[in-house]
């Protein structure tokens, strides 16, 4: 069987599990960016406790392995009393993961934010929460944004993770349908051809959007 | 902590060791194999033939943007389509170790893109061979530059071969799933792998940086 016949004939099943990947892609994007900055904000407050608690968090993370991180909440957290089911537990894992690599960006972004803007912050009399919001965080937002880009993809392709745990997403069905037919190169190839699109063609041009439309409304065109 | 058993853990102790053992193979000669292959695949992006660099740029481009899991089902399950049986571990170095050549081969191209024109044409002026251009001029140059990336991709590597157990590998990862299974207890198994990725991953992002120093120094650069 060629990859047209192939693709004709499983083409629902490859289509819902891309639509899976892509709510935990989502799901995964929106938890890891909150992570990110908290844990990035955090790990620059002056209150060593606070840092203290980011460190952590963010060595935890980017020192274990996502596959175990997933387990870990997947197979361990029930037996602390949390039992969350595979589809959330999918996305957190990836989010939580995701986050504490995006807090480094968070802190260097803010970091690379000339001293002159903090100081012209302080001079107008801001509150540190109005200067962080109004005047640091959109600057730290556009120097990090190409970074952010990388890490996006290397979310995409974490989602692939959570087929490990039953969640039916590209990952999960090809290899459900590989176990029935066997034919592996159509299958995997359906797949690795999917995540391709998915990558190359909307994840990095939108990034590349943001990126431009963030410039432009700087001023930085 | 809830229901943590101590004499469990220490039983199960040796297996996870044994594992360990495993894992830091598997990431050791997956790194070994990406080294190389990556640093031809940075060179053959730089050849004066368009279309050997157009192709492997694609190439890259395309295994950097796809999960390595699903690479490693690739490898493994489309070989026997066609006759090609290759062992579990067999399959698994090709996958980690052509995945993360492609992210090493970036790695070399910055490095080499960052040695001065004037050395490859120090280089061509001498009369020196495309070989000896590269291996005695450009390479030990563009090292050092590239020396932090290749250190995070170490870390990188053995933090991925976890994904090797779907396939039967027996690392850290598949012997726990083995022990949870065998003793309906998953709490010691995923815990202790956890720590002892901890254990190993931290110290040597900490020791790269130290090397990575040193190996500059001794290069003159600051």
């Amino acid at each position: 069987m060629n990859i047209f016949d192939f693709v004709a004939q499983y083409w629902p099943r490859l289509l819902a599990g891309t639509g899976m990947t892509v709510a935990q892609f989502f799901l995964a994007t929106l938890l890891g960016v909150t992570v990110a900055l908290v844990m990035g904000l955090m790990k620059l407050s002056p209150n060593r406790l606070v840092r203290a608690t980011a460190v952590t968090y963010i060595e935890i993370f980017r020192g274990t392995s996502l596959l175990v991180q997933l387990y870990w909440i997947f197979f361990v957290l029930p037996l602390f009393g949390v039992s969350i089911d595979k589809f959330t537990a999918g996305y957190v894992a990836v989010g939580m993961n995701i986050g504490a690599y995006g807090a480094e960006l968070v802190r260097g972004g803010i970091l690379s934010v000339p001293k002159g803007q903090w100081e012209a912050a302080l001079a107008i009399n801001m509150s540190p929460a109005q200067r962080m919001r109004r005047v640091i965080l959109p600057q730290a937002l556009v120097n990090m944004l190409p970074p952010w880009g990388n890490l996006m993809i290397e979310l995409l392709k974490g989602t692939a993770l959570v087929s490990l745990i039953s969640v039916a997403d590209l990952m999960f069905e090809t290899k459900q349908i590989n176990g029935s037919t066997f034919l592996s190169a159509q299958a995997f190839g359906a797949a690795l051809v999917t995540y391709y699109i998915l990558a190359r063609f909307m994840v990095t041009p939108f990034m590349r959007w943001l990126e431009a439309y963030m410039a432009r409304k700087m001023g930085r065109a | 902590m809830f229901d943590w058993k101590w004499e469990f853990a220490w039983e199960i102790l040796p297996r996870l060791v044994v594992a360990t053992g495993n894992t830091l193979l598997a990431a050791g000669a997956g790194y070994a194999i990406a080294l190389v292959l990556g640093l031809f695949l940075a060179i053959a992006q730089r050849s004066p033939s368009r279309a050997l660099t157009f192709v492997v740029r694609e190439l890259v481009e395309f295994i950097r943007s796809t999960p390595l899991l699903l690479q490693i089902f690739f490898v493994f399950y489309v070989g026997p389509q066609f006759g090609i049986r290759l062992s579990p571990w067999m399959s698994g170095m090709i996958a980690i170790g052509l995945h993360y050549a492609c992210y090493l081969s970036e790695v070399y191209r910055g490095g080499i893109d960052s040695v001065p024109k004037g050395q490859w044409e120090a280089a061509i002026a001498l009369n020196m061979t495309t070989l000896q251009k590269y291996c005695r001029v450009i390479i030990p140059q563009a090292i050092p530059s590239a020396l932090s990336g290749m250190g995070n991709y170490l870390v990188g590597i053995f933090k991925d071969t976890p994904m090797l157990s779907v396939i039967g590998v027996a690392e850290l990862i598949h012997t726990a799933n083995a022990i949870g299974s065998e003793h309906y207890r998953f709490l010691e198994p995923y815990t202790m792998v956890g720590i002892l990725f901890l254990a190993i991953s931290l110290p040597a992002a900490g020791l790269i940086r130290l090397m990575e120093g040193r190996v500059r120094r001794k290069m003159g650069l600051k």
